[in-house]
C-alpha cells in the first residue's frame, strides 16, 4: 500500500531530466502521471531508488498537427487526448482509446507516454498505437530517434526504450474520415481488457493476446485478399499466444479475438 | 399527523457529507496519543508447517519498536470452536506451528510511524515447509490431507445423517431431476476494512475502538481472546463503514493489537490494507449443493432434497454453522409434501467463512429457486406457473414448517402476482419469443425467485429475542436514546428518533441516539440478521411509552389532577387536563427536578419471516457470453415500512449484492490455495455501470409479533436477487439447450455453457 | 522536502517525505480525514479529491492515493470539507442527502468529489453517463441507485450549470 522509500526530483526541463536519468542510472524511473508506475510501487512490484518527475514539463504536454501527423506530448493526460477536437477529428480511434482507460480520475492523471512506456499488453493505448501505425519519438542525450509502434513493444511490459531515453512525443497519422472500430471486452467497467481489438485502414491490433499488443496479420492478409470482415476475423487468433487468468482461458481468448475483430472491422465501438 | 411511514431525511447526513464519518482509523482521542502502529506478517502459502520465524532483521529497521511471533503470545488462550463442532479444530491466536490459509497472521511488527510498517514487515523472514493444499470440496471431505491432525478429519460438523435419507422420497414422482450446483465464495468487502485501536488504563481495563456490529458481542469476543472477563473490556464503536455480517465479535488481530498495547505500555492501532481484507476478513457463502426435485407433470412439486457441503475455510467460525440456517429454510415459501436436507461443514486451506448478508438463507433460496426452474424446464412449464402452483396459500396464523420454522404471516402468491404485474411479465415473454424467432444473437432472459426468509432470530425458543432501549427527555426539550443495536449505515439515529418523536412529540432533529459504548450500553444484541427495527425499534417505542407513564404521574401531581384525567398532546409535547388545554405542562419541564429516563426491554415472541418475489431481465450476448442486467423488479415484504427512504436503500443495497453474486463476483483460489482475486482490481467488485436502477414494488403484510408490525428488511434484497438473476441467465439460453450455469455467470462460464449445449445438440 | 500546496483555499507549506501519498498528506498532515483509503489498487475512489494547477482549467477529480504529495506542489486541492466552506451544503452534498445517496458514508466524500468533477465536465449527464462517470467509485451499501438519483438531481437543480464551478477554490 505504501511504496518503499525513494528520492524525488522535479525535472526543470527535458534536458535536466536526461541529465538526471544519466546520473541516477538504472536506479531511477521517470514519473509523469504516475498511474502506471505508482500502483506498481504501492504493491512493491517496483522499487526505484529515485523518481524524476517530468509530468509538468510544458514541452512534453500538448497536441498539435505536424504535416500528416498528429504530435502528442508524452506527458499529455488521457483526458486531454480524449477531449481534443484535433484528435477526435483526425485520429478518433486514439481519442476513443484514451477515453476507455480506467475511469475519469485515472484519465485526469495518466499520460500517453506513461502508458506506452509501461507497455501493458492488456492496455488501451499500446493497442491503439499499433492499430494506427503510429510511432514514438525517443529523446536521449545522444539525440532523438523514432520507433514505429510495431517495433516499440518488445516483450511483456518491455519496450525498446534504452537506458537514458525518454518518450518525448507520440505521433499518429492524420486520417480524418477513415472508418475505424474499437472493441474492449471487460467483465466490469474499469477493468483492463480481457481481450481488445482495434482496426483501421486494414490494420488490426489485439490487446491481451500475448506478451505485447499483436497485429492480427493473418486476418489483415485475408482482408487485403478481399475477404469479408467476418471471414477475415476467423483468422484473428492465428499466431497468437494468449495467456490464461481468472477471467479467461486460452480457447475463450482466441474466440473473443475472433468476435471482437469482426466487430471492430464492422466499425463498431 | 404520524411521522411513521414518512420519508424523513437522515439526521446523520450533514456530518458524513462535509467532514466525513469518523471511522476507527480517523479517531483522534487523547487516550491514543503516541500510539504505536501494528502490522501483521501474513502467510503467503496455503498450508505449511512453520519452521522458523526470524524477526531479527525487522527489528533493525527504522522506527521498529518490537516484533512478536506466536511463541511470544503463548499466554493468550487457544481459540476453540463452538461446542457443536469438532473440538480438536482449535487454533492459537497467532500461528505457531502451522499455517492453514494464505493471509493467516504469522508475526506482528510494531512501529512508531505508520509508513515504517510495511518496510519492516518485508524484513521478517519465515521458513515454511509446505504441505499439500486442500481447496476442493471432495478433497476436503475425503480427508487425505488434514488441516487439524488431532481432529482425524476435515469435517467440522454434520447436520443430519446421510444414512437417514429416505431412498423412497421421490417414488411418487413422474419427473425427477437432480444437479450439483455451486453457491460460490464471495467477499463481503465493506468499504471500510477491519481496524482497531487499544489502550490500557491504570485499572487494568482495556479500551478498544473497533468497527463492529454489536459492541457487547465484540466485548465478549475480545475478552475471550484475551483471557479476560468482559468487565475488563471497554468497547467504543466509531462510525463503521459497512459490515454485511463480517464485523461481528472480535478478530485475532483485534486481540493482538490490545496485547501489544499492554505489552509495550503504549496505545496501539491498526488498519488493514485491502489485500489483507480480501484474504483476512471472513468470506461468505461457499456451499456445494446437490438439489433433487420431483413432482408431477402438471407442475406439482412432490419432493425436494438438499445436500450441502459447507466450505468453512481454514477455521471453524460462523460459516461452519450456517448450514443450520440453510436447512431451516429448505422448503422456502412452498408447500412441498416431502422434503429433507443434510449438510456437513468441512475445513479447507482457504480464508475462513463467516456471515455475509443473509448468512445461510440466500443459500437456501438459491438452491430451491434453481431447483424450481430445473423442474419447470423438465416438464416444459412456465416457471411463474410452477411457482404459483406450489406456493403456500396465504396465512395470518403462524405456519410451522416440517423443518421447525414458524412463519408468522405471509401471502406469497400475492407477492408473486404483484411482481409479475410490475414487471409486465407477459409482455416480456412476448418480446423474448419474438426475438428468439428473429434469431437475435443477443438473448433475452427472464428470471424469477420467490423467497421467504427468517429475521430477528433469538437464541432459540428458550431464549426469545429481545432488545433494550433507554429514553431520556431533558429539560431543554431534547431527548437521548440509548440502544443495544449497532447501526453501520442503516440510519438508526433517524429511525429510532422517529419512533420516539411519534410518542413524545419532540422533533426528530432534537433527539440524539447513542450506541456502541459498552460502558454506556452494557447490554445489546447488535445489528445483524435484520433484527434491529423489530427488536431495537420496538424497544425504543416501548421505552418512550413507558416514559410517558412516568411523566404522566409527575404531570398529575403538578397539575393537581388525577393521572386518568390527563391527555398527552403530542403536537405540543405537553400533558393537559382533558378539556382544559390551558392547564398544561410541557413534557420537558417534568425533567427539571428529577431525571426523566426509562429503560425497557422488548421481548418478541419469535423470529419474523419477510418474503417476496423478484423478476430479473438480462441480455446475454451469445457470441461473447457477456451478461447485461437490464432490469430488476422486486417485491420485498417486510411488514410495515417505518421510513420508505431507508427501507428502499436497504433493498437497493441488498439487490445489488445479490445480483453481483449471480453474475459478477467470485473469490477464486488456484489448486495450491493461492487467492487469485485479492485486490479490487482482480475481485470483480460491482461498479455503477453493471447495474440498472431498480424497480421496487410496495407490499406490507404486517406481523403480529410487535406493535409496529415490522419484520427485517436488510437482507431480503440479496436473498431474492441472486436466484432471480441466475435464473434469468439460464432462461436466456434455454432455447439453446442450456439448463444450468453456475454462479457467477461470467462471460467465460456462459460461453462454455453455450458451447457445451451445442456439443450436446 | 518542502511542498507548497493550497488546500481548501488555505496556502500551506509542509516538509514531507517523497513517498507520502496525497491522501495521507490530507489526512495526517492537514487533519482532513473525509477522504478515505479503501483499496490498494487505485480502484475504489474513496480517496477522490479535486486538484488543479496554475493555468490548468477546472478542478479535476483525482485519486489522491495515487498522487504523491510532492506532485501536488504548487497546486490547489479541494476536499469534501472544502466544498461548502460557509457551513452549508454544496448542491451535490444537498442532493446526496435529499436522495439518501449514502448509508455508511465511507465512500461518500470521494463519491461526492467525483460527482462534482463529473458535473463540471458534463453539466447535464444522462443516467448512463452518470453511471460511467462514477465507474471509478465503489459503493457497497447503496447499490448506486440513489447515488445516481442524487447526481441527476444536483445536475437539474437551479444551480446545475454552476455546480462544478462552485467547487473552484477561491470562487
Amino acid at each position: 500500500m505504501i511504496p518503499a522509500p525513494f528520492d524525488y526530483v522535479a525535472a526543470e526541463s527535458t534536458t535536466h531530466a536526461l541529465d538526471l536519468l544519466d546520473s541516477f542510472g538504472d536506479d531511477a524511473k521517470l514519473l509523469a502521471g504516475g498511474h502506471s508506475l505508482l500502483p506498481m510501487m504501492k504493491l512493491r512490484l517496483a522499487a526505484p531508488a529515485a523518481l524524476i518527475d517530468i509530468g509538468r514539463l510544458a514541452e512534453l504536454i500538448g497536441i498539435r498537427a505536424d504535416g500528416d501527423e498528429l504530435v502528442i506530448g508524452a506527458s499529455t493526460p488521457h483526458a486531454a487526448v480524449a477531449a481534443s477536437d484535433l484528435v477526435r477529428a483526425d485520429a478518433p480511434l486514439l481519442a476513443h482509446s484514451a477515453a476507455q482507460v480506467g475511469d475519469p480520475q485515472i484519465r485526469h492523471r495518466g499520460t500517453i507516454g506513461g502508458s506506452l512506456a509501461h507497455a501493458d499488453p492488456a492496455a488501451d493505448l499500446p493497442m491503439a498505437l499499433v492499430a494506427l501505425g503510429g510511432r514514438v519519438d525517443l529523446l536521449s542525450q545522444g539525440g532523438t530517434r523514432s520507433v514505429a509502434a510495431d517495433d516499440f513493444f518488445t516483450g511483456f511490459f518491455e519496450t525498446s526504450l534504452e537506458p537514458g531515453e525518454l518518450i518525448a512525443s507520440v505521433r499518429v497519422p492524420r486520417q480524418p474520415g477513415a472508418a475505424w472500430g474499437y472493441q474492449k471486452f471487460v467483465r466490469r467497467a474499469n477493468d483492463w481488457a480481457i481481450v481488445g481489438a482495434a482496426a483501421i485502414n486494414g490494420r488490426i491490433a489485439l490487446a491481451n493476446m500475448g506478451p505485447t499488443p499483436v497485429r492480427a496479420r493473418a486476418a489483415e492478409q485475408a482482408l487485403a485478399d478481399g475477404a469479408s470482415p467476418a471471414e477475415a476475423a476467423e483468422l484473428a487468433a492465428e499466431g497468437t499466444e494468449p495467456g490464461e487468468d481468472v477471467h479467461a482461458g486460452r480457447d475463450y481468448r482466441r474466440h473473443l479475438a475472433r468476435v471482437l475483430t469482426r466487430r471492430a472491422l464492422e466499425h463498431l465501438t | 399527523m404520524s411521522i411513521l411511514g414518512t420519508r424523513v431525511l437522515r439526521t446523520e447526513d450533514p456530518r458524513f457529507l462535509t467532514t466525513g464519518g469518523v471511522y476507527t482509523e480517523d479517531v483522534v482521542d487523547e487516550r491514543l496519543t503516541g500510539a504505536y502502529h501494528v502490522f501483521f506478517v501474513r502467510s503467503p502459502v496455503a498450508h505449511a508447517r512453520i519452521a522458523r520465524v526470524d524477526v531479527s532483521a525487522a527489528l533493525t529497521a527504522p522506527g521498529v519498536v518490537a516484533a512478536f511471533t506466536g511463541a511470544d503470545v503463548a499466554d493468550l488462550p487457544a481459540v476453540k470452536p463452538g461446542a457443536m463442532f469438532n473440538q480438536q479444530m482449535t487454533r492459537p491466536v497467532l500461528a505457531t506451528d502451522k499455517v492453514r490459509y494464505v493471509g493467516e497472521p504469522v508475526a506482528v511488527v510494531v512501529t512508531e510511524q505508520a509508513y515504517q510498517g510495511e518496510d519492516a514487515v518485508e524484513l521478517v523472514d519465515v521458513d515454511y515447509d509446505p504441505l499439500p493444499a486442500v481447496v476442493d470440496y471432495a478433497d476436503a471431505a475425503a480427508g487425505k490431507v488434514l488441516l487439524y491432525e488431532e481432529a482425524g478429519t476435515n469435517v467440522a460438523a454434520n447436520f443430519g445423517d446421510a444414512t437417514a435419507l429416505d431412498e423412497h422420497l421421490f417414488d411418487e414422482c413422474e419427473v425427477v431431476t437432480t444437479r450439483t450446483i455451486l453457491n460460490q465464495r464471495v467477499a463481503p468487502a465493506p468499504m471500510e476494512t477491519r481496524a482497531a485501536a487499544a489502550t490500557w488504563g491504570e485499572d487494568g481495563r482495556v479500551t478498544a475502538w473497533i468497527p463492529n456490529q454489536g459492541a457487547q458481542g465484540t466485548q465478549g469476543g475480545l475478552a475471550r481472546l484475551l483471557g479476560l472477563k468482559p468487565e475488563q473490556v471497554h468497547i467504543i464503536t466509531p462510525d463503521v463503514g459497512g459490515a454485511f455480517g463480517a464485523k461481528f465479535g472480535a478478530e485475532p488481530e483485534h486481540a493482538l493489537v490490545a496485547w501489544v498495547a499492554r505489552r509495550l505500555g503504549r496505545p496501539a492501532r491498526w488498519t488493514e490494507t485491502r489485500y489483507e481484507n480480501l484474504v483476512g476478513m471472513t468470506h461468505g457463502r461457499a456451499q456445494q449443493q446437490t438439489v433433487t426435485i420431483g413432482g408431477k407433470r402438471d407442475g406439482t412439486v412432490l419432493a425436494y432434497r438438499l445436500e450441502i457441503v459447507q466450505d468453512s475455510g481454514a477455521q471453524v467460525r460462523i460459516g461452519a454453522m450456517l448450514p443450520f440456517l440453510t436447512i431451516l429454510m429448505t422448503p422456502g415459501p412452498y408447500e412441498i409434501p416431502q422434503a429433507e436436507a443434510i449438510a456437513k461443514s468441512v475445513v479447507t486451506t482457504t480464508t475462513p467463512i463467516g456471515a455475509y448478508r443473509g448468512a445461510g438463507r440466500p443459500e437456501a433460496s438459491a438452491a430451491l429457486e434453481r431447483a424450481m426452474d430445473l423442474f419447470a424446464a423438465e416438464i416444459g412449464m412456465d416457471p411463474a406457473d410452477v411457482r404459483r402452483r406450489n406456493l403456500l396459500p396465504p396465512f395470518t396464523e403462524p405456519h410451522r414448517t416440517k423443518f421447525g420454522a414458524l412463519y408468522d404471516t405471509g401471502d406469497y402468491a400475492a407477492a408473486l402476482d404483484k411482481v409479475l404485474a410490475a414487471a409486465g411479465y407477459d409482455e416480456l415473454r412476448k418480446e423474448q419469443a419474438e426475438r428468439r424467432a428473429s434469431g437475435d444473437p443477443v438473448a433475452m432472459g427472464i428470471g424469477l425467485a420467490s423467497y421467504v426468509e427468517i429475521t430477528g432470530m433469538g437464541d432459540g425458543e428458550e431464549s426469545p429475542p429481545q432488545e433494550n432501549a433507554t429514553v431520556e427527555v431533558h429539560p431543554d426539550g431534547t431527548a437521548t436514546i440509548l440502544t443495544g443495536t449497532s447501526p453501520h449505515g442503516q440510519g438508526h439515529a433517524t429511525a429510532w428518533a422517529m419512533l420516539a418523536s411519534e410518542e413524545l412529540g419532540i422533533p426528530v432533529d432534537k433527539i440524539t441516539l447513542k450506541w456502541g459504548d459498552t460502558d454506556l450500553v452494557p447490554e445489546g444484541g447488535g445489528t445483524g440478521g435484520s433484527r434491529s427495527l423489530q427488536h431495537g425499534g420496538s424497544a425504543v417505542r416501548q421505552a418512550a411509552q413507558e416514559l410517558l407513564e412516568v411523566a404522566r404521574e409527575r404531570a398529575a401531581s403538578e397539575l393537581e389532577a388525577s393521572a386518568a384525567d390527563l391527555r398527552f398532546d403530542v403536537e405540543r409535547s405537553a400533558f393537559e387536563v382533558a378539556g382544559d388545554p390551558d392547564a398544561s405542562v410541557p413534557l420537558a419541564s417534568l425533567a427539571e427536578q428529577e431525571r426523566l429516563i426509562v429503560r425497557t426491554v422488548f421481548t418478541a415472541p419469535g423470529a419474523t419471516f419477510p418474503f417476496g418475489s423478484h423478476v430479473a431481465v438480462v441480455e446475454v450476448d451469445t457470441e461473447t457470453g457477456k451478461v447485461t442486467l437490464r432490469r430488476i423488479i422486486t417485491v420485498d415484504d417486510a411488514g410495515f415500512v417505518l421510513n420508505p427512504l431507508l427501507a428502499e436503500g436497504q433493498r437497493h443495497g441488498g439487490i445489488a449484492q445479490g445480483a453481483a453474486q449471480a453474475f459478477v463476483e467470485e473469490v477464486v483460489y488456484d489448486s495450491d490455495g493461492n487467492p487469485l482475486t485479492a485486490s479490487f482490481a482482480d475481485y470483480p467488485f460491482l461498479s455503477a455501470t453493471e447495474v440498472p436502477s431498480f424497480e421496487l414494488a410496495d407490499m406490507q403484510t404486517r406481523t403480529s409479533y410487535n406493535p409496529l408490525g415490522v419484520k427485517g428488511i436488510g437482507e431480503a434484497g440479496s436473498i431474492g436477487a441472486t436466484p432471480a438473476v441466475q435464473n434469468a441467465v439460464v432462461d436466456a439460453l434455454a432455447h439453446l439447450g442450456v439448463r444450468h450455469i453456475d454462479m457467477p455467470a461470467s462471460p467465460q462460464r456462459v460461453w462454455q455453457a453455450i458451447q457445451a449445449a451445442k456439443g450436446n445438440a | 522536502m518542502q511542498v507548497e500546496i493550497t488546500v481548501n483555499g488555505q496556502q500551506r507549506s509542509d516538509d514531507v517525505e517523497p513517498r507520502l501519498l496525497l491522501v495521507h498528506y490530507l489526512r495526517e498532515v492537514c487533519g482532513l480525514r473525509a477522504a478515505n483509503v479503501g483499496c490498494d489498487t487505485t480502484s475504489c475512489g474513496a480517496c477522490t479529491v479535486l486538484m488543479k494547477g496554475p493555468g490548468e482549467v477546472g478542478g479535476e477529480s483525482v485519486k489522491s492515493c495515487t498522487v504523491l504529495a510532492v506532485q501536488a506542489n504548487g497546486r490547489q486541492v479541494t476536499t469534501a470539507e472544502g466544498l461548502a466552506p460557509d457551513g452549508g451544503l454544496h448542491p451535490v452534498q444537498a442532493a446526496f442527502r435529499q436522495e439518501h445517496g449514502l448509508q455508511c458514508g465511507f465512500c461518500t466524500p470521494g463519491m461526492v468529489m467525483a460527482a462534482v468533477g463529473l458535473l463540471s465536465e458534463n453539466p447535464h449527464p444522462t443516467e448512463a453517463e452518470v453511471r460511467e462517470g462514477l465507474e471509478g467509485n465503489f459503493c457497497r451499501c447503496t447499490g448506486y441507485h440513489n447515488i445516481v438519483r442524487a447526481v441527476l438531481a444536483a445536475a437539474s437543480s437551479a444551480n446545475g450549470a454552476a455546480v462544478g464551478e462552485r467547487a473552484e477554490v477561491g470562487a
